[in-house]
């Protein structure tokens, strides 16, 4: 239906430029993980750097604040996308069902809370009260629900023919038996979606960390990120003739830190084509009568 | 014959009754959906209705010893200490500036990019092109602003290659106007490709028929964006409006959070990480923070429920409820 002609044209190129515009930013992070110091003396490091050097990356690695970093931020994740993804399912799949008493009023209560919140102080005082400081559990129970995600789980689930669990109910099993042996199996578009934004929202959490972790040894890695950047960005407003020796050094700086960016984006990059498939059907189903 | 009624009425009686269930046979009947909702609800209970219980801080002079519930009240203290702080003021205009900039600039850019995406003639390219535009959603504010930083430092790839074209130097980090430009632009890069992912959902909705009538009918591209397109699309840019007016108080806080720095805050400054800062870097008091905090929701709210009637009443569009 739709031919090469010029209009075809222009408009594929106009993507194309808006692609390489978001992809470049990525791309020169990644040249300027692998240069050195050497590498912008002569003459900076714009499509490729001068030598590969990997050396940035040996000294995130031995410098032992990574690599725990990544220990750590990978169990939160395992862990946090696990718990959040039962009591989603369970929750979302329990408000589908018509003709539970109180069904209006628990949705009505939870999407309210998306709108109206007690804010920073309440919240930060209420993490206090539950002793939750310096746990990794605060990276996990505080967010382990999120309502947008409820809703579009519980929308999903609406649209699920009712037959098939009565025909189920007939033979005796009851709705949680239902849910993990016949509704989970039929909705893993839905549960593959889920499972990514969570994952990805518990790999990329610096937020309650920061409030709420001192503990040096118990930091996830985006925490150690960001520590790393603002150090180095301190450095930005002085621009005097006097830092341009700091300004050399740096540049090896940028590499450490580009890698670090590299090493925290990677999972990501890993896991997203083979997800990226559930979530546009995930999404347009769960959408469906927002 | 007045019995025969009397017998009849009760049978009417037993059969409503039959009809609605008794309350406590149906909650036994869901038993076991009350069981797999009740980690939900406990979660919003914990994590959501105690901390709006604390925002009783607003109208008291918190006391950590004595705590929210035995801290005295001191008279809306706090409300007057709060508007009449200028940097709440300043934190207050930027916070709009930059949202009505954000709805300006950042909101029609996924519908554009749906239409001119669905507009593509080759499946394979439009997938590559969608898989790209949508990844930095996935990347943390964290990580985007580490490169954003790297490339416009004093020692970047922005500034090198304006030495390189005989330009002077550029602070685009430090300077109030460039800085506000950038929270647009990256703003764009990191979300407009994942936002134009409910557009195309919208126009997948589209029945294909549609176009072939009207191309029969001899209408051009533009013709049938505007008649086909454009009403599909409609109903879902109307839902993420009334989201977005919502979230006029809100500004972005990940975003300014990780990218600003103390050159920019008379620019950059937005509510929330004027409560962060506030609160635990400047030491103003939990219950000034809360009632800034307090003043953000409540606007929020109401800029909610006005957007929503306006797109309901004046609009006639199919709103949030």
């Amino acid at each position: 239906m739709k031919r090469l002609s010029l209009s075809n044209i222009i408009i594929a190129l106009i993507l194309g430029i808006g692609a390489i515009i978001t992809v470049f930013p990525f791309y020169q992070t990644l040249m300027l993980s692998f240069s050195t110091i050497l590498d912008k003396k002569a003459g900076g490091i714009f499509l490729f750097p001068k030598s590969f050097d990997f050396s940035s990356y040996i000294y995130i690695f031995n410098e032992g604040k990574v690599t725990q970093g990544i220990y750590i931020s990978v169990i939160v994740t395992i862990v946090g996308t696990l718990v959040s993804m039962l009591i989603t399912t369970a929750g979302a799949y329990a408000l589908s069902k018509k003709g539970m008493p109180g069904r209006n009023i628990i949705f009505t209560g939870i999407v309210f809370t998306m709108f109206f919140s007690g804010g920073l102080i309440p919240f930060y005082l209420t993490i206090q009260k539950l002793h939750l400081q310096n746990n990794l559990l605060v990276m996990i129970l505080p967010v382990a629900v999120n309502a947008f995600n409820l809703i579009l789980m519980k929308n999903f689930f609406s649209t699920i023919d009712p037959a098939i669990e009565e025909s189920a109910k007939i033979d005796g099993a009851n709705d949680i038996r239902i849910l993990f042996r016949i509704i989970v199996p039929i909705s893993l578009p839905i549960i593959a979606t889920m499972t990514l934004f969570y994952a990805v929202d518990r790999w990329n959490e610096w937020w309650l960390p920061m409030l709420f972790i001192n503990d040096t040894s118990l930091q996830p890695l985006q925490l150690i990120l960001r520590d790393a950047i603002t150090n180095l960005s301190q450095s930005l407003t002085n621009t005097t003739g006097a830092q341009l020796a700091a300004g050399v050094q740096s540049v090896y700086a940028d590499s450490v830190k580009s890698a670090m960016i590299i090493v925290s984006a990677v999972p990501i990059l890993m896991i997203y084509p083979f997800v990226q498939k559930y979530f546009n059907a995930g999404i347009m189903m769960g959408s469906v009568k927002g | 014959m007045g019995n025969a009624i009397q017998e009849d009425y009760r049978a009417g009686e037993i059969k409503l009754r039959r009809l609605k269930k008794p309350l406590g046979k149906e909650i036994v009947k869901h038993k076991y959906l009350y069981l797999l909702v009740l980690p939900t609800i406990i979660f919003f209970v914990v994590f959501a209705y105690v901390p709006m219980y604390g925002v009783i801080l607003a109208f008291k002079d918190f006391d950590y010893s004595l705590g929210i519930f035995g801290s005295p009240w001191n008279d809306f203290q706090n409300f007057r200490d709060v508007l009449g702080n200028p940097d709440f003021v300043n934190a207050f205009k930027n916070t709009l500036f930059i949202s009505f900039g954000r709805l300006i600039i950042e909101f029609p850019v996924p519908i554009v990019l749906a239409l001119l995406l669905n507009e593509m003639f080759n499946g394979k390219l439009r997938k590559v092109y969608q898989t790209v535009f949508t990844f930095p959603h996935f990347i943390s504010w964290v990580v985007l602003s580490g490169i954003v930083t790297t490339i416009l430092s004093d020692q970047g790839l922005l500034n090198e290659l304006l030495q390189v074209f005989g330009f002077g130097k550029n602070n685009v980090l430090t300077e109030g106007n460039s800085f506000t430009a950038l929270l647009f632009i990256s703003n764009i890069w990191k979300e407009a490709g994942w936002s134009s992912i409910i557009y195309l959902a919208a126009i997948a909705g589209i029945n294909p028929e549609l176009y072939e009538a009207a191309s029969i009918d001899g209408a051009g591209r533009f013709q049938q964006i505007k008649s086909i397109t454009w009403p599909a699309l409609k109903g879902t840019a109307a839902i993420l409006l009334i989201l977005a007016v919502g979230g006029i108080m809100n500004g972005g806080f990940d975003q300014i959070f990780n990218l600003y720095n103390s050159a920019v805050y008379n620019r950059a400054d937005i509510l929330d990480t004027f409560v962060y800062r506030s609160a635990f870097t400047d030491a103003t008091g939990f219950g000034f923070s809360t009632t800034v905090g307090l003043l953000k929701s409540v606007i929020n709210c109401l800029l909610l429920f006005s957007a929503n009637f306006v797109v309901t009443h004046v609009f006639k569009e199919e709103g949030l409820y």
